[in-house]
């Protein structure tokens, strides 16, 4: 059982990150927000819960890894970054600008705390099977975290990868898929419907656990779980809200990399407060 | 013991001897480990060793992913797979953050005769070349390709070495102290030089040889690393001949022809012409060497060109 107060932290840390994403979209510029804020918590439970790192040594050779394989969604893990005093907070100001270090994509040669360039979709598991093997070499347990959209299931080396991490039961390895069900375009069932994600992902051999990536509790026990399967990596299906915490931008495609107006802008700030001061009563 | 004369087996050879100076060399396959003969490192390195399945695009990423934690993986497929099949994976995993992941292209060029244009590798220069960051090695004897996989435990950033399926004269001088980066010159001449890469450089010393006798001097130049390029060495040895003849086992389009000309740009230089393949695939063939008479890659082919520019004078 994880305890009330650590939920309570996560639930007040995953709002901070959302505000931070709204913040950093900002008014008349383009953002992905809905897949960003679809992974409040499950970012929040990573970076301010489960994995072992050092916001003081970044570079620390046995730290857990964080890879967001959905590089578009990059705005949250900023976010994340800036909370742990990583990336200066005047960042949030200057993203995507030639003056800022926050690129639209991660980006590990401009940005402190990246580690690895992704966001061309399909290729985080891999990077994060080939860090594991490497880390097993060296007789390190660092854990690596791989965070996949759904929609991005259907890039062929995402399975490619599957089968290498069972190949080589590659057990310090911890896929997430946030599964938002919408997709650049529109819901993924009437772009690219992908069914039986969790057989799929069985019938390749992995442990699969499926919770509700909003429920912070949830996302933390289904991560202590994957830590103890031992022989084979294990994949975590969240199921999420794109768009999550603004009101308008749940369940909508045109938020997937969508332009506030003002009083969008305001509206989203507004709402997010609102939960704040919800959670600060309970 | 006399050294090889086969490219891959001298690359499989100095993979091992690499990895026993270093246990961070690492090495993926993907299926063809018997022909690009990193089985070699696999028999003696098996934890260090990862077959990764007919999966060029995963092993790319996951070579990625180990040089990240450290290591230095050298991948392995056929040049074609190797540089075509992965190029979105090395162009964003590997070389943006120009990770130290060294891509063995072998079978290159049309060394794999009988395999045919889905085998044979062409386009594999230019589109390496394209890369920001990326080391494009094109060895053109076995002795070479021992020296230049030695150099690859320090060299900075990623590096795609073009391996020849077959045996190839010796041409490089055993004696001198390697580095990569430097173009080698073989023949002094003093009325063409003929820059070549891979086997082509062979038949430029063979052309070299013929044209002497018909009282032509040629000066013959190894560019085994078509880039970085020495653009200085190229201005150099460019300098004070009337002809400048570039020959390869590539497409024309972006090869060594392309980089050589590149590098002589914004200065005078004798007039050029292209020895390669003109944009076209392969073929199968009975063996290597009528293939690249096919394909006008021949020394009769670099004389030629040489007489046709002093010629043109």
């Amino acid at each position: 059982m994880v305890n009330s107060d650590t939920v309570k932290r996560l639930d007040r840390i995953a709002l901070q990150l959302r505000a931070d994403v709204v913040e950093m979209i900002g008014v008349g510029k383009a953002g992905h927000l809905g897949g960003s804020v679809s992974l409040g918590e499950i970012v929040a439970a990573l970076y301010f819960q489960k994995m072992r790192f050092d916001p003081k040594h970044i570079t620390d050779p046995n730290r857990d890894r964080f890879l967001l394989s959905k590089g578009h969604a990059v705005l949250i893990q900023y976010a994340a970054l800036i909370e742990h005093g990583i990336i200066p907070r005047a960042e949030l100001k200057q993203v995507k600008t030639l003056a800022g270090v926050l690129q639209g994509h991660p980006d590990m040669t401009r940005t402190p705390g990246m580690e690895a360039v992704t966001g061309s979709l399909g290729q985080g598991l891999s990077i994060g099977v080939g860090m594991a093997l490497g880390l097993r070499l060296d007789g390190r347990s660092s854990r690596v975290y791989v965070i996949m959209g759904d929609g991005e299931l259907a890039e062929g080396q995402v399975w490619e990868a599957a089968m290498a991490a069972c190949r080589f039961k590659v057990d310090q390895l911890t896929g997430i898929v946030d599964r938002n069900r919408i997709q650049a375009t529109g819901p993924t069932k009437e772009i690219f419907d992908i069914p039986d994600i969790e057989r799929k992902w069985e019938s390749f051999g992995w442990h699969v656990i499926t919770v509700n990536g909003h429920d912070v509790a949830q996302v933390i026990e289904a991560l202590d779980a994957a830590e103890q399967v031992k022989g084979r990596p294990t994949v975590i299906v969240a199921d999420t809200v794109k768009g999550k915490g603004v009101s308008f931008a749940e369940h909508n495609a045109a938020f997937h990399n969508g332009i506030f107006t003002e009083e969008q802008y305001r509206q989203a700030m507004a709402e997010i407060e609102t939960r704040r001061a919800e959670l600060e009563k309970d | 013991m006399a050294p090889v004369k086969n490219l891959r087996e001298a690359y499989g050879q100095a993979l091992v001897a690499l990895g026993r100076r270093e246990r961070n060399v690492v090495a993926l396959e993907a299926d063809l480990g018997k022909s690009t003969r990193s089985i070699l490192f696999q028999a003696e390195f098996p934890e260090r060793y990862f077959e990764m399945g007919i999966a060029e695009q995963n092993m790319a990423s996951t070579a990625a992913g180990l040089a990240l934690a450290g290591k230095i993986p050298f991948m392995h497929s056929f040049a074609v797979f190797a540089s075509g099949r992965a190029f979105d994976q090395l162009r964003n995993a590997v070389c943006i953050p120009g990770l130290p992941v060294r891509i063995c292209g072998s079978s290159a060029g049309l060394s794999d005769f009988g395999d045919g244009k889905t085998h044979q590798a062409l386009e594999d220069v230019a589109i390496m070349r394209a890369l920001p960051g990326m080391t494009v090695l094109c060895p053109a004897d076995a002795v070479e390709v021992g020296k230049m996989v030695e150099c690859l435990l320090d060299w900075k950033g990623p590096v795609y070495i073009r391996i020849n399926r077959n045996d190839l004269p010796f041409v490089c001088p055993e004696a001198e102290p390697y580095r990569i980066g430097k173009v080698w010159k073989l023949r002094e001449g003093t009325d063409a030089a003929v820059f070549a890469c891979g086997v082509m450089v062979s038949k430029a010393l063979e052309a070299a040889e013929a044209l002497a006798k018909e009282g032509v001097s040629v000066r013959v130049l190894n560019v085994s690393t078509l880039k970085p390029l020495d653009r200085e060495a190229i201005v150099t040895h460019a300098a004070g001949v009337r002809a400048i003849v570039t020959a390869e086992e590539a497409n024309i389009i972006g090869g060594l022809g392309s980089a050589v000309v590149e590098a002589l740009r914004g200065v005078r230089h004798a007039p050029v012409e292209f020895i390669g393949v003109e944009d076209s695939f392969g073929l199968s063939a009975e063996n290597y060497e009528i293939l690249l008479q096919r394909f006008g890659l021949t020394a009769a082919a670099v004389a030629d060109a040489v007489k046709g520019l002093l010629e043109k004078e």
